[in-house]
């Protein structure tokens, strides 16, 4: 039997009649928070946001509260609030919900977040394939606006704060937050290097900034409706509040669900959650968190020590979903995207597929990120292509291996750990498809068809 | 340069919003691509002049945004998404389809100009496997049938493109 999810952020996104005008988003208690919010002091709502223990999101799952308490307030320099609405990790789909189905909930959300951190000019920087998008939000804005809960001295307060949606052009590294700002001063996405470059201190126009997903603006609103502590009390601690999680790939019913944090297991997710597998499949992979986390194998077990010392012997099926337990498995949570596999897959052509992705989309400026992505792609392609050497192997890993830790942004990593996973994990596919290959091209049975990556 | 007048307007409007102008560069290649078509070297140029840079600083960005094109497309512009989830769900097969269909490789237009056929990275909707988008619009679900019944629309032009 289904499970039934526990939604708190996207409570009333597809229940029958609910759209994403401001009436009907007032009906069910919107904007309600936001006058709290003017209620309450800036530093209480920042407060608050700490004792939630949230944590971010958008990939990197950083305390929302400690980012904030990072910011720079004594500089004397306007302060800016982005929202990352740049989506653009494969496998995630959530923040297009948000956006489509509950816009105010996330204006709601950026207000109360702009009041605690004092900044008077908001950014949603939307990523450019989302036509639809972009107009429901510039719509909902105008709507907030004429309600007098955004723009000059907002519902009578002395506070004015405006929202101004930025639209991206087709660049993943627009999701890296630095990358992000460089792009919403008109430039070439090209991340900026930490330190000095926090944007907590030196962000937009060098000013301090907070960059917080969408889904993380979000919860800041639930936050101050229960309080923080209720909200710490919703997952586990370390792991608190709901997470949407996005299931894509081989499932009979993909799609996304919210959970409380560790309220399921993987297992769960995909046989109770998602309806199973296709008939006759067997498990075979897992991405648990975009194309950037490690992969898991259906097979493996996963025995270690979580951060508060218990000691855990899992199968795949008992990962609880929840960011510690990912990372404690050696992957991560990440951006939410589950991507499953089943035994019909060539793992070499899922990985020539996902170092197509990465090889497209470096910015260029760094060395090993601009040389070494491309390099692997070209290999994985070549492998699907009756090209494929016992040696490649070897050289794969030892490319991914020189990227990561070497590069200005951390897509240096997200482009490597795939590499590296897929590569030790399934060793045995790639070795067999280069010795079947070379067996093909010793015959002179070379196929030189126009390889698919799946 | 023969903007619309509407084009203008927003232009107009969207400059001062932001605290520095160049800013505005982004979005104003948006506005002058969905005016025109795709942004000439002409428009490079005015853009530079209307937000007092140099015409490199727009030429750049220009050439680092996938999607901003500096070529016009043929009618309709047709996007597959070829990432993971997508592959998974069978979108190599739906891009085989179409270029067979208008007889264009992707990454071309069609000989009579009909298509311009494009592999994208992940849109972001990968729970509604194989997505394209065509023109503005997005069609998801894109497996056999539905690719033909696009095609079929395309072919006879009463495609909807958002
Ligand atoms: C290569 C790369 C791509 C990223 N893409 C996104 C993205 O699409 N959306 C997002 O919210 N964060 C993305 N991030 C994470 C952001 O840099 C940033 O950490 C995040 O927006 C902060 O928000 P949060 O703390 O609320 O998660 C990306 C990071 C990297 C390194
Ligand atoms: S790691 Fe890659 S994407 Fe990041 S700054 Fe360097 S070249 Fe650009
Ligand atoms: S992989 Fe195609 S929409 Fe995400």
């Amino acid at each position: 039997m289904a499970i039934k999810q526990q939604r708190l952020i996207l409570k009333y996104a597809d229940q029958p009649g609910y759209t994403n005008n401001i009436e009907c988003y007032i009906k069910y208690g919107g904007y309600e928070q936001l006058k709290k919010a003017f209620k309450m002091k800036p530093e209480d709502i920042c407060k608050e946001v700490i004792d939630s223990g949230v944590r971010g999101r958008g990939g990197a799952g950083f305390p929302a509260g400690m980012k904030w308490k990072f910011l720079d307030r004594k500089s004397g320099k306007p302060i800016y609030l982005i929202c990352n609405a740049d989506e653009s990790e494969p496998g995630t789909f959530k923040d297009r919900q948000i956006i489509h189905k509950d816009p105010h909930q996330l204006i709601e959300g950026m207000l109360c977040a702009a009041y605690a951190i004092g900044a008077k000019l908001a950014f949603i920087y939307i990523r450019g394939e989302f036509f639809e998008g972009y107009k429901i939000l510039e719509k909902a804005i105008e709507e907030a606006r004429s309600r007098g809960f955004l723009g000059d001295k907002i519902l009578g307060s002395d506070y004015s704060c405006d929202i101004i949606v930025h639209r991206g052009a087709g660049a993943y590294i627009c999701g890296e937050e630095t990358g992000l700002i460089e792009s919403l001063e008109g430039k070439r996405a090209n991340p900026r290097i930490k330190p000095p470059y926090f944007p907590a201190a030196l962000g937009l126009y060098q000013c301090p900034t907070i960059v917080n997903n969408v889904e993380t603006l979000c919860d800041v609103k639930h936050i101050i409706e229960m309080g923080g502590k209720a909200f710490s009390k919703i997952g586990t601690p370390g792991n608190t509040g709901t997470r949407i999680w996005c299931v894509s790939g081989h499932v009979k019913n993909p799609g996304y669900y919210e959970f409380p944090c560790a309220a399921i297991t993987l297992g769960q997710l995909i046989y109770d959650v998602c309806g199973g597998l296709l008939p006759g499949r067997k498990l075979k992979a897992v991405i648990p968190g975009g194309s950037s986390s490690k992969i898991l194998r259906a097979d493996e077990r996963f025995e270690g020590k979580l951060k508060d010392g218990t000691s855990f012997d899992w199968g795949i099926e008992d990962i609880p979903m929840d960011f510690d337990s990912l990372a404690a498995v050696g992957s991560m949570s990440g951006s939410g995207g589950v991507i499953i596999m089943d035994d019909t897959t060539d793992m070499v052509e899922a990985l020539a597929n996902i170092n197509y992705f990465y090889a497209h989309e470096s910015c260029g400026q760094c060395t090993p990120c601009r040389e070494g992505v491309p390099w692997m792609k070209k290999i994985t392609t070549r492998m699907c292509n009756g090209g494929a050497r016992e040696e490649d192997i070897g050289l794969l890993t030892d490319i991914a291996d020189q990227i990561a830790g070497r590069t200005i942004c951390a897509f240096g990593e997200a482009a490597s750990w795939p590499v590296q996973s897929f590569v030790s994990k399934f060793k045995d596919e790639f070795v067999a498809k280069a010795k079947e290959q070379s067996l093909l091209r010793e015959k002179g049975e070379v196929s030189n068809q126009k390889p698919t990556l799946i | 340069m023969d903007l619309k007048e509407t084009t203008i307007a927003k232009i107009d409007q969207l400059v001062p919003r932001y605290p520095n102008k160049r800013s505005a560069a982004l979005p104003l290649c948006h506005l002058i691509q969905e005016d025109i078509g795709y942004l000439s070297n002409e428009s490079i140029e005015w853009i530079a002049n209307r937000l007092d840079l140099e015409p490199i600083n727009i030429s750049e960005i220009v050439t680092f945004y996938p999607m901003l094109r500096t070529k016009a497309p043929g009618r309709y512009q047709v996007r597959v998404c070829r990432t993971l989830s997508c592959a998974l769900a069978g979108a190599y097969k739906t891009c085989k389809q179409f270029e067979d269909a208008f007889d264009c490789e992707v990454g071309s237009t069609s000989p009579d100009g009909l298509v311009t056929l494009e592999y994208v990275e992940c849109h972001a909707d990968c729970g509604n496997a194989p997505v394209v988008m065509i023109g503005e619009k997005e069609y998801t679900g894109v497996k056999e049938d539905v690719t033909r019944d696009l095609i079929d629309k395309i072919k006879n032009k009463t495609i909807e493109i958002g």
